[in-house]
């Protein structure tokens, strides 16, 4: 018998997360937290959950991302237009922007899951082969056309009614929701579908993104995801020619400030328990054979497109969640903070925490965030921008010393991999192999 | 019924059956023609029976791996046919054919290096997952029956390559012998019904070789499958193949037995030199 290993529990874990929480809110409730560090400490959580998304993509799939601060833009600005319409109608009523937002996505999933089940790459292709014999090559191509181009339409018809039936749906259900409920019941219920689908519009973009660009090998991918979030940054800019309210340049104001320490913290928690789980299931191993070796994966029956497609979703949807946390945050938001530069950002923090480790990442992110601010307090006044001298240095010495990061793919309690049930493995013997060979 | 050729009463039931397969790297196609580029393989045919031990030999560069990465789908043929179980595996998809039925190894061992021996074989189960992506995130639903179901299918078979107390390690840090018996358990793990082999015994010493000559006939025998093997050793291809065929500069030169082969004219000249002693003599001392 082997000795019996200690399981691995989640209660520690669990404990300390409540207990991180409860400390903050109490220090932050007695008054010995000034309102300045209460800040930075949401900013770190909600910076983590950007960088949690990304380590699902870079760290566990392998695909090198440079985008991500774009779907972090998306999230911030579809939830900021959601949450604003309450009180400054920017869409004609208060629920507008909510309802055709929701009811979009829903036309775009019905356009994809319609021209999936149509079939339209084999269907095209087996028309071209029927009429190809018979007519000359620009005669088969033209028909062949046409057909795509009208199966594209019925297509699209199809996504644009049930965006727009849909739409009526959600605009009577959250009319009636603003109308019956209490203000204190109604604002985390639109705030929370606000952040939702905030994430989920990210997703749906990064998931249309992926499907072409994911094509790419890693490097490629990195620069043409670079592309995408210079094409972000530069509609943001002038995003008021579409929506007046996002202002474009000037920068989109009044957000209510409705993010505190429980969201921030509440959704870190939620997206660490999600991540966590998927990276420990057979999807999540399948991630992890992506990154490993793409020929070996696909000669295991993995399908290679499908998981980056997959993981490039998720890593999008909670750059989304993050985007929209930290558009209530801080109130304001101006298409400079989600410039190329700024997109460096989470691909620092986990590399610096550690590559394909969600501690690294938890520690990595939290660490440059609060150490960054921490370096304004003991650096003497005027000497304030040396921080990012400081950063630099930091950094540097972590990539000559320890490639792998702060933690390489070490992980602490609950986010450790589970072990494999102890049990007494059946070993077959040579005589019970030589049995079954005669029979 | 139609009249049976030679090859299919010596035979029985093909599971693979390759026909005038040929592939041109880099070639132009002008009116139906491919002119230029490198002519890999050309007019290769070739018919595994079910249940058999099949031998692939050659000289270096005579494409024999090019033939195994047409069958699993990672190149694409120029010209050709190749029928698995009946059935065109061409313009399918490397992972769709894998899912169909056909596993293989690699030359040079392709493990998932970073991940434990039991991951490795975990993920070739994924196809087979009996939960869905709301459930995996949720730990819900059939989660955690289906994952330990699976957990346990992997354990028992790992047991069955002797690497259970290897679980828990990580695949880059096993003896060579034991990664080759890794690869070799985690492609079977795909519930393949035939098992492509890339030169199982490069690197391999003497009796590392015995071992694995052993563990070829019992895959063969346990898991009721047929074996297709690239291999560079004569030892081994004599000493287990049924069936072999005998490539060089991308043509088949010759097919059979191993004694027909042995005594082949054209092999002999191509490939195991003048004489078949010397050969053999040469090829087990220097491989």
């Amino acid at each position: 018998m082997r000795k019996k290993k200690v399981s691995r529990s989640w209660v520690p874990s669990l404990l300390m997360a409540v207990g991180v929480f409860v400390v903050i809110w109490l220090l932050k409730t007695i008054g010995l937290l000034s309102m300045r560090w209460y800040l930075i400490l949401q900013m770190a959580a909600i910076t983590t959950i950007s960088a949690l998304g990304l380590n699902l993509i870079y760290g566990f799939n392998g695909q090198f991302s440079l985008g991500h601060i774009g779907f972090y833009a998306i999230g911030a600005y579809a939830s900021a237009l959601i949450t604003k319409d309450l009180s400054a109608k920017w869409s004609g009523t208060q629920v507008g922007g909510l309802s055709w937002i929701m009811a979009g996505q829903l036309g775009v999933l019905a356009t994809l899951i319609l021209a999936n089940k149509l079939k339209m790459g084999p269907r095209l292709k087996a028309l071209r082969k029927r009429i190809g014999g018979e007519l000359a090559p620009y005669e088969s191509g033209t028909i062949t056309a046409l057909a795509g181009i009208l199966m594209l339409v019925v297509v699209l018809a199809a996504g644009v009614v049930v965006a727009v039936v849909t739409h009526w749906v959600f605009f009577a259900l959250f009319s009636g929701l603003v109308s019956i409920l209490p203000k204190a019941v109604e604002q985390p219920i639109i705030f929370f579908v606000a952040l939702l689908n905030g994430g989920t519009l990210a997703a749906l973009v990064s998931y249309l993104v992926g499907l072409p660009l994911l094509r790419l090998g890693s490097d490629y991918f990195g620069i043409a995801t670079l592309g995408f979030a210079i094409m972000v940054y530069t509609a943001l800019q002038s995003g008021d020619l579409v929506i007046p309210t996002m202002k474009g340049a000037r920068g989109m104001v009044g957000i209510p400030h409705w993010t505190n320490w429980g969201w921030a913290f509440g959704a870190l928690v939620l997206s660490l328990f999600v991540i966590r789980n998927l990276v420990y299931s057979s999807y999540g191993r399948a991630f992890l054979s992506v990154r490993e070796d793409e020929v070996a994966a696909r000669a295991m029956g993995v399908d290679v497109a499908q998981m980056k497609t997959m993981a490039f979703t998720f890593g999008g949807f909670f750059a989304g969640v993050a985007g929209g946390l930290y558009a209530h945050w801080s109130g304001f938001l101006h298409p400079s903070s989600f410039n190329m530069i700024r997109g460096f950002d989470p691909l620092i923090m986990i590399v610096f925490g550690g590559l394909g480790s969600m501690t690294g990442t938890l520690v990595g992110s939290m660490t440059i965030v609060i150490g960054l601010e921490l370096l304004r307090n003991v650096l003497p006044s005027g000497f304030e921008d040396w921080r990012f001298v400081i950063y630099a240095i930091l950094l540097l010495m972590i990539m000559l010393l320890r490639q792998q990061g702060l933690l390489g793919t070490n992980e602490w309690g609950w986010l450790k991999a589970p072990l494999p049930p102890e049990r007494d493995i059946p070993v077959p013997t040579q005589a019970a192999v030589e049995g079954e060979e005669g029979a | 019924m139609m009249a049976q050729s030679s090859t299919d009463r010596d035979y029985g039931n093909r599971i693979l059956d390759i026909q005038d397969l040929a592939i041109v790297f880099g070639g132009r196609r002008v009116k139906g023609e491919i002119v230029g580029g490198l002519r890999a393989v050309s007019d290769f045919t070739m018919a595994v029976p079910e249940g058999g031990l099949y031998g692939l030999i050659g000289p270096n560069g005579a494409g024999k791996t090019t033939v195994f990465n047409m069958i699993t789908g990672v190149y694409q043929p120029t010209e050709g046919e190749i029928l698995f179980s009946g059935e065109s595996v061409i313009g399918r998809a490397p992972h769709d054919i894998t899912r169909g039925g056909i596993g293989r190894t690699f030359q040079n061992i392709r493990l998932f290096k970073d991940l434990t021996v039991l991951d490795n074989v975990r993920i070739a189960y994924h196809t087979h997952v009996g939960y869905n992506l709301v459930e995996a995130m949720t730990r819900l639903g059939k989660y955690s029956a289906m994952e330990r179901d699976l957990t346990e299918r992997a354990q028992d078979f790992l047991a069955v390559f002797g690497l259970q107390d290897r679980q828990t390690e990580i695949a880059k840090n096993l003896p060579y012998g034991e990664q080759r018996r890794l690869e070799i358990a985690r492609a079977l793990a795909t519930e393949p019904t035939m098992l492509l082999l890339d030169e199982p015994a490069a690197g391999m010493n003497p009796s590392e070789i015995e071992q694995l000559m052993e563990l070829i006939h019992f895959v063969r025998d346990r898991f009721q499958l047929s074996i297709l093997l690239i291999e560079h050793q004569m030892r081994v291809v004599m000493g287990i193949c049924e069936w072999i065929t005998v490539m060089d500069f991308g043509q088949v030169i010759a097919r059979g037995t191993a004694r027909d082969i042995q005594n082949h004219e054209k092999v002999r000249e191509a490939y195991l030199g003048t004489t078949v002693e010397k050969g053999l003599r040469s090829d087990a001392a220097g491989d």
